[in-house]
């Protein structure tokens, strides 16, 4: 997020998009509908399905499945067309408008309507709402970015966001809202291809060297390796031997699953190292037990950037022990010994090999977490981004034509699939399936209908259906309901009996090799 | 600030900013004021009347939580018919249900109990009234409605902090309850089972029943981590009891989550002790997985990867990290990567 959490109290206008905010991230939509409720902020939500926070919202658009950068074209388009942009603004502290300009001149409300099926004038209201607003704030999360034009959604939004005014300004900003409790970290911590912390690149000769010494080797490699979805179609074709895979399970969580059985199956060696005995862990060929976060001590990076301590409370079951003493230990029979005496020891090299990282240390974050950019020990941290000007220097604005999602329903699969996560399971439900009560709130796969739909189809509430994709079937009950809108259905993920992803399509996005799991095509029929 | 935004506690002169309440103002100044139905960050109901203080010239003694500060105004916090009536209204509280400590969840941890033992209260004078309700129990969440006191508290914290909207103030006079829409059952209602009512409520009467007779607060080690499900990063308490998490809190006063937490954070633990979790290092052998040591199962890797890398070059491996692990384990996973392994090829699943 570019702002902090608390921000979203400070907001006169928030624009949720992508983001089933009350499932996926309640205690910040809770900050929402404080907002709304008591601070007179109005809530504008663009979601394909009437999500529970449309409860609160001033307006709720529906676009079509994978239409985002043509609406937030079109609200632009109002915007310019209007004159409501902040001139100073744009001028002062952004490139790139009258490119902008020619792209959207052609996203008139008329045209977005037919595009995204969302009436003109609700359009053209929401983009008023959102432009008159001193600050306006935009929450979005994976409906934005798991399409193939997911680069382009959130390009777009930014675009939104600086004509307006909006960065780094208290109350607003471009806030995306991490799926996973340490993404964030994840990525600040160079678990990227083409980056060590703080995302220095590993094609950068300088920073190479630098962590060559710092590390002490000879020569790190030059090139960015393989992404996920990369390594997983390198092995598909033969090409990617081996795969050592922490903590995920992407025999539930991959899109096309078959793609990824298939993958798997085809390595020479895989080691998965977990929690629990996974779908994933089944295939290897060596599992390592781990430790689980209430078992270790370390720091997990939320989605507003702070960073926060984790604390070991009870000791891990049998032999299993914590993932990074495991590494060590592995690192020491490959004939380079990594040891460290705990994690407070890793904070400190952390610390000192990453920029943005560098004032960060267990002590200043021992009762409250740091945001980083946090560059000395007496640096408060930074919890708003681009106060005073863009990291880069000046915002670059991105011209971005709308493209067709990767699949559009025809007359063989004539439904739209979209899929998400529901309130009470979390992923690939490894750990909330767990807990009975989760289990009792949400016990089993459905596929949520309209009740349009529903009666088209002879369909009454628990009847099981087949669900039908070019990649695969799979079996669900339907739940007639009022989130679901005529001519698209969703199924939770979490389930792995009935894996939503044996639908799903894994066409990417070029740039974040995202898979488009928000949009494929289905058949559906009574069994 | 102009002089006449003063005001005088216990003989005291402070200042306040319009707004304030005198409970504010006093609380800033360090002078004690008990509360029972007091919840920060919602609307004050002065439901409980233990809050009482005297201000001169007013006819009744003032609910101090609920009455702005206003110039010039002299106030009492510890009068004699302060600390009676106080005294009075616990009374009254505890004869107004079934107040049985002993095996109540609450017990150590009570707000009744505590002002009720702080305030001398020897005996309930009132006797006790028989339950209205009968307790209603799910999974997640008993409710005791003999131990309630109708103080509100459940009610602004569903209302006003987590604005889920599923409770509110049902029935009059001795039928008082506070009620779902319809007065169903939690399980069958609006409910989100966030559990902010029952952190909020500060006695036994809501319950999280997976922590039922599991240790009295005493027993318990509290360990305060960052919560492992989505992004937000709520900072919450595990409660440890003989070396295992019995029930979850938050972390009341300190962002982004101020004691909030939804129901997985709050409830979703039981996978930390579950039968289920692997417990041994597996080798593949024969094609089936058995049990092995971790030498013999880290040798293995060792050896394979080692293999790997001699006939096809660092390339063809691959490492998937986690955004389920630490910084610390990332950083280190990343680093095995390139420095040990010498490839690049390191992602996580965040994408997918
Ligand atoms: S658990 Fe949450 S949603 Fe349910 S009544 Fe309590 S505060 Fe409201
Ligand atoms: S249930 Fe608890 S919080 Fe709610 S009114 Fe009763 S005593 Fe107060
Ligand atoms: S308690 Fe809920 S909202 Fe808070 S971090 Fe955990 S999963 Fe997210
Ligand atoms: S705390 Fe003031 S009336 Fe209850």
């Amino acid at each position: 997020m570019t702002n902090p959490i608390q921000d979203i109290e400070k907001s006169d206008v928030i624009l949720i998009t992508g983001s089933n905010t009350t499932e996926n991230h309640p205690v910040l939509s809770s900050y929402v509908k404080r907002a709304v409720k008591f601070k007179g902020a109005r809530l504008i939500v663009v979601d394909p399905r009437r999500i529970p926070i449309t409860r609160h919202a001033a307006q709720w658009l529906r676009p079509n499945l994978g239409t985002d950068v043509a609406w937030i074209n079109g609200m632009m388009h109002v915007i310019i067309n209007e004159g409501l942009y902040d001139e100073a603004y744009v001028q002062n502290r952004t490139v790139g408008l009258d490119e902008l300009k020619q792209i959207v001149a052609k996203y008139t409300p008329e045209y977005v309507e037919e595009i995204s099926g969302i009436p003109r004038a609700e359009l053209t209201a929401a983009a008023r709402t959102y432009a008159e607003a001193p600050a306006a704030s935009i929450l979005y999360a994976m409906g934005i970015t798991q399409h193939v034009t997911g680069t382009d959604n959130v390009k777009s939004l930014a675009n939104l966001a600086m004509l307006c005014g909006n960065v780094g300004i208290p109350g607003g900003g471009v806030n995306p809202l991490r799926g996973q409790n340490n993404v964030q970290g994840a990525c600040d911590m160079g678990g990227l291809p083409d980056v060590y912390t703080g995302y220095q690149k590993v094609d950068d000769p300088a920073v190479r060297k630098r962590m060559e010494s710092a590390w002490g080797v000879d020569r790190l490699p030059d090139r960015p390796g393989l992404t996920a979805t990369d390594m997983m179609n390198k092995a598909y074709e033969g090409e990617l031997k081996a795969l050592y895979i922490i903590g995920e399970n992407p025999m539930v969580s991959d899109p096309d699953l078959n793609h990824a059985e298939k993958s798997l199956k085809n390595l020479d060696f895989l080691v998965v190292q977990d929690i629990f005995m996974t779908e994933t862990a089944r295939m290897a060929d060596v599992v390592l037990p781990s430790a689980s976060f209430a078992e270790k001590d370390g720091t997990f990076t939320n989605t507003e950037r702070k960073v926060q301590r984790v604390r070991k409370a009870v000791t891990p079951p049998g032999k299993a022990r914590e993932d990074g003493v495991i590494l060590c230990d592995l690192s020491k029979r490959l004939g380079y010994a990594m040891s460290y005496k705990d994690s407070r020891e890793v904070m400190e090299e952390i610390a000192r090999v990453t920029p943005s990282y560098c004032g960060i240390n267990y002590n200043r974050i021992k009762a409250k977490g740091l945001h980083w950019p946090c560059t000395g020990t007496d640096h408060p941290g930074t919890p708003c981004l681009h106060m005073d000007q863009f990291t880069c220097g000046l915002g670059v604005f991105h011209a971005i034509d709308y493209r067709q999602p990767a699949e559009v329903p025809d007359d063989a699969y004539p439904l739209f699939l979209t899929t998400g996560r529901l309130l009470y399971h979390y992923h690939t439900g490894t750990m909330t399936m767990k807990t009975p009560g989760l289990n009792e709130l949400a016990p089993a796969c459905f596929v949520e209908i309209s009740r349009e739909d529903a009666a088209g189809y002879g369909l009454v509430e628990g009847d099981t259906l087949l669900i039908r994709s070019r990649r695969g079937k799979i079996e669900a009950t339907a739940r007639i309901s009022e989130m679901a809108v005529k001519g698209t259905v969703f199924i939770p993920f979490h389930y792995a009996a009935a894996a939503a992803n044996r639908l799903t399509h894994a066409a990417l996005d070029p740039i974040a090799k995202i898979p488009e799991f928000k949009v494929c095509a289905v058949a559906i029929e009574k069994v | 600030m102009s002089a006449s935004n003063r005001i005088q506690i216990d003989g005291k002169e402070v200042q306040f900013s319009p707004g304030e309440t005198i409970l504010e103002v006093a609380w800033r100044k360090g002078i004690a004021i008990p509360t029972l139905c007091y919840l920060k960050g919602a609307s004050p109901t002065g439901a409980c009347r233990i809050c009482l203080v005297e201000v001169e010239g007013a006819r009744s003694l003032v609910a101090s939580c609920a009455a702005p500060a206003a110039p010039d105004m002299v106030v009492r916090t510890d009068s004699e018919k302060v600390i009676r009536s106080r005294k009075l209204n616990l009374e009254l509280l505890l004869g107004s249900g079934h107040h049985y400590c002993v095996t109540c969840e609450a017990d150590g941890d009570c707000r009744l109990q505590e002002l009720a033992y702080e305030y001398e209260v020897e005996t309930v004078r009132f006797t006790e009234s028989p339950a209205r309700y009968p307790v209603e129990t799910n999974t997640l969440i008993t409710r005791d409605f003999s131990r309630c006191i109708m103080c509100g508290r459940c009610v602004q914290a569903c209302n006003d902090i987590q604005v889920n909207e599923a409770i509110s103030y049902g029935y009059r006079g001795d039928a008082s309850k506070i009620v779902t829409i319809g007065d169903r059952p939690y399980i069958n209602s609006d409910c989100v089972f966030c559990g902010e009512c029952v952190q909020a409520c500060p006695v036994g009467a809501l319950v999280a029943k997976p922590s039922r007779f599991k240790g009295k607060p005493w027993e318990m080690k509290k360990v305060r981590t960052t919560c492992s499900y989505c992004g937000v990063g709520c900072q919450m308490y595990l409660h440890v009891n003989k070396g295992r998490v019995v029930k979850v809190t938050g972390v009341d006063g300190i962002g982004p989550n101020y004691g909030s937490l939804c129901v997985k954070g709050r409830f979703g633990f039981d996978f930390i002790h579950d039968a289920n979790r692997l417990n041994t290092p597996l080798v593949r052998e024969n094609g089936a997985l058995r049990e092995a040591d971790w030498d013999e199962a880290l040798d293995r890797i060792a050896r394979n990867l080692k293999k790997i890398i001699d006939k096809d070059g660092p390339d063809s491996i691959g490492f998937l990290t986690s955004a389920r692990i630490t910084n610390e384990e990332n950083y280190v996973a990343q680093k095995f990567t390139r420095a040990v392994l010498g490839t690049n090829n390191v992602d996580h699943c965040a994408r997918l």
